[in-house]
């Protein structure tokens, strides 16, 4: 049964990237490479979907807050590799960084001296702060319920979308522009290095890149799904008493769940703000926030593959521009539909299966 | 040997245009990224809304050489995610001869680098300086800058003997980059900023705010530098509470809605502004002033709203570009140039006049000190 | 600080806070019959005035207010047959992203009737600059306006809550669905009219605050969360727990004003939230007693 179960997921997995692989060759045939860039943007959205569809899924726990995450991440990424340190040089802290190699130094445009973390350090140091706030938020926010789960969510959401845009540091309206890429692997031999920035002769890396890194996630989240801790969050989905009555330590498996999401947002931050080269308020968003929790929903809560498919497919039909003036409305009224017809998600929709079941409930 | 290289060439291209002629009704691809929606879409809208006019005025006049324009609209919602999206979108798959927008310097700051390596030319309506300083040599942008309008605030300043100010901005990117000016230029005029605040641009009342900076009675006179609403409460707030010191405000106060929004309290605003707003008072000789009264008209008779200077930016965009297609023709890199030697092209923002080293083209001439009297826009002759 | 300065913040905070109630009140009728909390209360506000502003071109002023609250009731009871009266007990869950859908939508839809600039009322009495000067503090008339409607409506409600007979059903629906059905109360219409209350309720508001504040379409949203943390902050349910709240809010940022930048100040509103959500998420003027028997 076990077995079973772990060919299945090992079957799907493999699926996907031959998928992931084929689309590649297909645009290189058919000479549409640019569709690349909104399939690797929409991959990271993605990522940060499938960590929250364990939370609002498995766990049944409502985030309005999830924007705010993917903003920690990639504003402090940003941050950390823009801002200039050379004044601080002396600080013994500056000088500890420099030592251990975290930073790293060059010149700007106007050929000024430039010292600014390394990126990979700015990336560890972003996710590790996501993560660290998403612990000491979740303690006391994950008590709560309902609507007072989804206030403080929201509240969290706000706070961090206040600080941005207030921030000088956070470069307020306008953001943050010009981030460098993020070298994932220095240059060997023959093989130039593979870093995740926008430009346009790295689109095909970069692709990769980011679906590898949604494959790895999903891999990774199927796996605890399926494993102990996956049942007891089922269980409190169901029940939060009833489980707790058998022993499932309820609070430590949300928290914990909260704070794996949270990693999965911030990641997503910090590669796509290296992708795009900057990052603005925007991100941070309340409308970003409830645009994720609609890709949960459409794709069925509890519904990792669904949420997978419709995360990508509407993102990216979203950043094409397809939806035009009509975005919001389009995702306001995704929600509305969803939620009223198709509470599992759309592919649940069975229409046949609608009919007789509002036959039987007639004939009561 | 190299003549005839260029024999060949020349004789190569007018085989080709010979080929072309029978079709030669061709159409031209000029992408635009404008937040019709979203937060800046009291940017985007009138800006599209002026872009989608001037083109189609052109098409209706038969196109540019024979061209009609083909102007591909998308809304980035003044999401910077958004923009370079469509950015990239615009540059390689739809292949676009020019971009015009984004709307904010948030997201023409994100987009810069790409028009940059896409080569394609990208006439921005953001107003940060930062967008064109240090220059790229594919990027362009419309507004006024920021420094002169300071500039000429405090010129005014000095002519009533205010020396210590108050600075206030919204938190939108013409606010932040306004009063960073504002604080930065203030000493080469004598002047000492007392206080300075940023307020959200969603604010609905700033009699608190108002209240605190009363209490300072050294304040002399307000600066206020943002493109909200909150221009047409601050004022409110500020007489209501019987606070008499004058208030200048940006060039985003040329919207004669927050006029009509603030009533009687906006009467004595001082504030620059682009010669749209005046343009009937202008005297023959201007200009600007029949491409002012016709962009008005044609706008107003259109839309039936009044025409802003943030429309203008839009129009500016899309008629530089036309201008710089009807010398050079459907090509990127010679539209460019066209565009970089642009001189004594009137627009609704001033007379552009573009070189390698100013990617804007206006000159501090473009400004003129403005008031409200009556309920309208008149010329500020000082006190 | 002054006496006239710690009057004026004293004044701009008060004007706010009834606002603030007048938007939790709002949730609150609904939370009461219902359990739902209605995220787009913000928008029926927007509606008020952007309708009342619309009406005035053809219609005196009073006129123009008395029809807009009566057809944002209407859009209130029209909102709540379509989207929510079929629906079989619904989650929690399910209901929050029903009404954000909806607050997007009413959002979206009014963008595309009045456009994305900002309209108001006139002043019903005087002008902007019109002021009334008590001691050495100087108050618009409007103000007044915005403290005397939304008093009269919270004594309004509570009378109406306590003495007329369809109050006190919908009162028995909030404490006991189960009892009020068993005694043959049609609850299915109680909601139907709590929403057509507390959207009419949000209208008025928004008439009467619109010279103050102006109406663009997406003011409803930051009232709404505004509106929100007042509610909780009052106790859920509780209206005289959400004039307190509200005034206590109001008058908080406006004090904050003088000491931290304006630039964060949302935040500070909404930390305060957080932290009474965190230590006494019945609010600070619930009943820790009644708090017992709800779910947080």
């Amino acid at each position: 049964m076990n077995m079973k179960i772990k060919e299945s997921k090992l079957l799907k997995i493999g699926l996907l990237v031959i998928l992931v692989i084929c689309t590649q060759l297909l645009t290189k045939i058919t000479d549409t490479q640019f569709y690349l860039t909104q399939l690797t943007m929409s991959a990271y959205y993605a990522l940060l979907v499938i960590g929250l569809t364990v939370v609002m899924g498995y766990a049944g726990q409502i985030s309005l807050g999830h924007a705010g995450f993917f903003a920690i991440g990639g504003y402090l990424s940003a941050a950390l590799t823009t801002h200039n340190l050379i004044a601080l040089q002396a600080h013994p802290l500056v000088k500890g960084l420099g030592s251990v190699g975290m930073l790293v130094s060059g010149q700007d445009l106007y050929g000024e001296q430039l010292l600014v973390f390394a990126p990979w350090a700015a990336c560890i140091l972003a996710v590790l702060t996501a993560a660290g706030i998403a612990f000491v938020l979740g303690i006391p926010v994950l008590k709560l319920k309902g609507h007072y789960l989804a206030m403080a969510t929201l509240g969290f959401g706000i706070i961090i979308f206040r600080i941005g845009l207030a921030s000088e540091y956070f470069g307020e309206a306008d953001g943050i522009s010009e981030v460098p890429g993020l070298t994932l692997l220095p240059a060997l031999g023959p093989l130039g290095s593979l870093s995740v920035s926008g430009d346009f002769g790295l689109r095909v890396e970069n692709y990769y890149v980011a679906w590898g890194l949604l494959c790895v996630g999903l891999w990774l989240l199927l796996n605890l799904i399926d494993s102990r801790v996956g049942r007891a969050l089922r269980a409190i989905h169901g029940s939060e008493e009833a489980a707790e009555a058998i022993g499932v330590d309820t609070a430590r498996f949300k928290l914990n769940v909260f704070v794996l999401s949270a990693v999965y947002a911030a990641i997503a931050g910090v590669f796509l703000t290296h992708y795009n080269g900057g990052i603005g308020p925007s991100e941070a968003s309340v409308m970003k926030s409830v645009r994720y929790v609609a890709l949960v929903a459409v794709g069925g809560m509890a519904n990792i593959w669904g949420t997978l498919i419709m995360g990508v497919g509407l993102t990216f039909l979203s950043l094409r521009g397809v939806f035009g003036s009509y975005d919001d409305a389009v995702f306001g009224s995704i929600l509305i539909l969803v939620m009223l017809f198709a509470p599992d998600g759309i592919l649940s929709l069975n229409v046949k299966a609608l009919f007789i079941s509002k036959r039987t409930t007639d004939g009561h | 040997m190299r003549k005839i290289g260029i024999q060949q060439i020349i004789l190569g291209a007018a085989a080709f245009c010979m080929l072309a002629l029978p079709v030669q009704a061709g159409t031209i691809k000029v992408g635009a990224i404008f937040a019709v929606t979203g937060g800046a879409s009291f940017l985007g809208g009138p800006e599209a809304r002026s872009a989608e006019m001037v083109v189609d005025e052109i098409n209706k006049a038969g196109g540019i050489n024979g061209d009609t324009i083909e102007l591909i609209l998308k809304d980035s919602g003044a999401n910077p995610e958004k923009a370079i999206s469509f950015a990239k979108q615009l540059i390689e798959e739809e292949k676009v001869l020019a971009i015009i927008g984004p709307s904010t310097s948030g997201e023409s700051m994100k987009i810069k680098k790409i028009a940059e390596q896409g080569k394609t030319p990208l006439i921005t309506c953001g107003a940060a300086a930062v967008i064109v300083n240090p220059v790229a040599s594919y990027v362009f942008k419309t507004p006024q800058k920021d420094s002169f309008a300071v500039k000429k605030i405090y010129a005014e300043m000095k002519k009533l003997g205010i020396h210590k100010i108050a600075v206030v901005a919204g938190n939108t990117g013409f606010g932040k980059a306004g009063k960073a000016q504002l604080v930065k230029i203030a000493p080469e005029f004598g002047i000492e900023v007392l206080d300075a605040e940023t307020y959200d641009k969603k604010a609905t009342d700033l009699s608190a705010l108002v209240a605190k900076l009363m209490a300072n009675k050294d304040i002399q006179a307000v600066v206020n530098w943002s493109i909200v609403p909150a221009q047409a409460i601050i004022v409110k707030n500020m007489r209501k509470a019987g606070w008499q010191v004058p208030l200048f405000q940006s060039h985003g106060f040329g919207n004669i809605k927050y006029v009509e929004a603030a009533g009687v309290a906006a009467e004595g605003i001082i504030f620059p502004a682009g010669r749209l707003l005046v343009a009937d008072v202008l005297p023959d000789s201007d200009p600007q002033k029949t491409l002012l009264m016709k962009y008005k008209a044609d706008y107003e008779g259109r839309y039936k709203e009044a025409a802003s200077t943030f429309g203008g930016h839009g129009y500016d965009a899309m008629t530089i570009l036309a201008e710089a297609i009807r010398i050079a023709g459907n090509d990127r890199a010679k539209v460019r140039d066209a565009i970089e030697n642009l001189k004594n092209f009137p627009g609704t923002g001033g007379v552009f006049n573009f070189s390698p080293e100013d990617h804007n083209g206006l000159d501090i001439n473009a400004f003129v000190m403005l008031t409200v009297k009556d309920g309208k826009f008149v010329l500020y002759d000082g006190k | 600080m002054t006496s006239t300065l710690f009057l004026q913040y004293l004044f701009a905070g008060i004007t706010y806070g009834f606002i603030y109630a007048i938007v939790a009140i709002g949730f609150n009728i609904i939370y009461n019959t219902t359990g739902i909390i209605n995220f787009a209360q913000g928008e029926f506000v927007m509606l008020g005035g952007m309708i009342s502003i619309t009406l005035l071109q053809v219609v005196p002023l009073p006129v123009a207010i008395a029809l807009a609250v009566l057809i944002t009731m209407l859009l209130g009871a029209l909102i709540e047959i379509v989207f929510i009266r079929w629906l079989d007990s619904p989650s929690v869950l399910r209901m929050i992203i029903i009404t954000i859908g909806l607050s997007i939508l009413i959002r979206e839809v009014a963008r595309h009737i009045w456009g994305e600039s900002i309209r108001s009322l006139p002043y019903f009495v005087g002008n902007e600059i019109t002021t009334i000067t008590i001691g050495s503090v100087r108050i618009s008339p409007q103000v007044f306006w915005v403290i005397g409607v939304c008093g009269v409506m919270v004594l309004g409600l509570s009378l109406f809550f306590k003495i007329t007979p369809i109050g006190r059903e919908m009162r028995a629906c909030s404490s006991n669905r189960t009892a009020a059905i068993l005694c043959g109360i049609n609850t299915r219409n109680m909601v139907t009219l709590s929403f057509m209350l507390s959207a009419g309720i949000g209208a008025l508001a928004g008439c009467v605050m619109s010279p103050i504040t102006y109406t663009q379409y997406d003011s409803g949203t930051s009232l709404a969360v505004k509106g929100f943390t007042v509610a909780i902050l009052g106790g859920l349910g509780n209206s005289m727990g959400a004039v307190a709240a509200g005034l206590l809010l109001g008058i908080l940022e406006a004090y904050s004003v003088a000491v931290v930048p304006l630039a964060f100040q949302d935040a500070i509103s909404i930390t305060i939230l957080l932290i009474i959500l965190f230590v006494r998420p019945h609010g600070i003027f619930g009943s820790s007693a009644a708090a017992r028997l709800k779910e947080f």
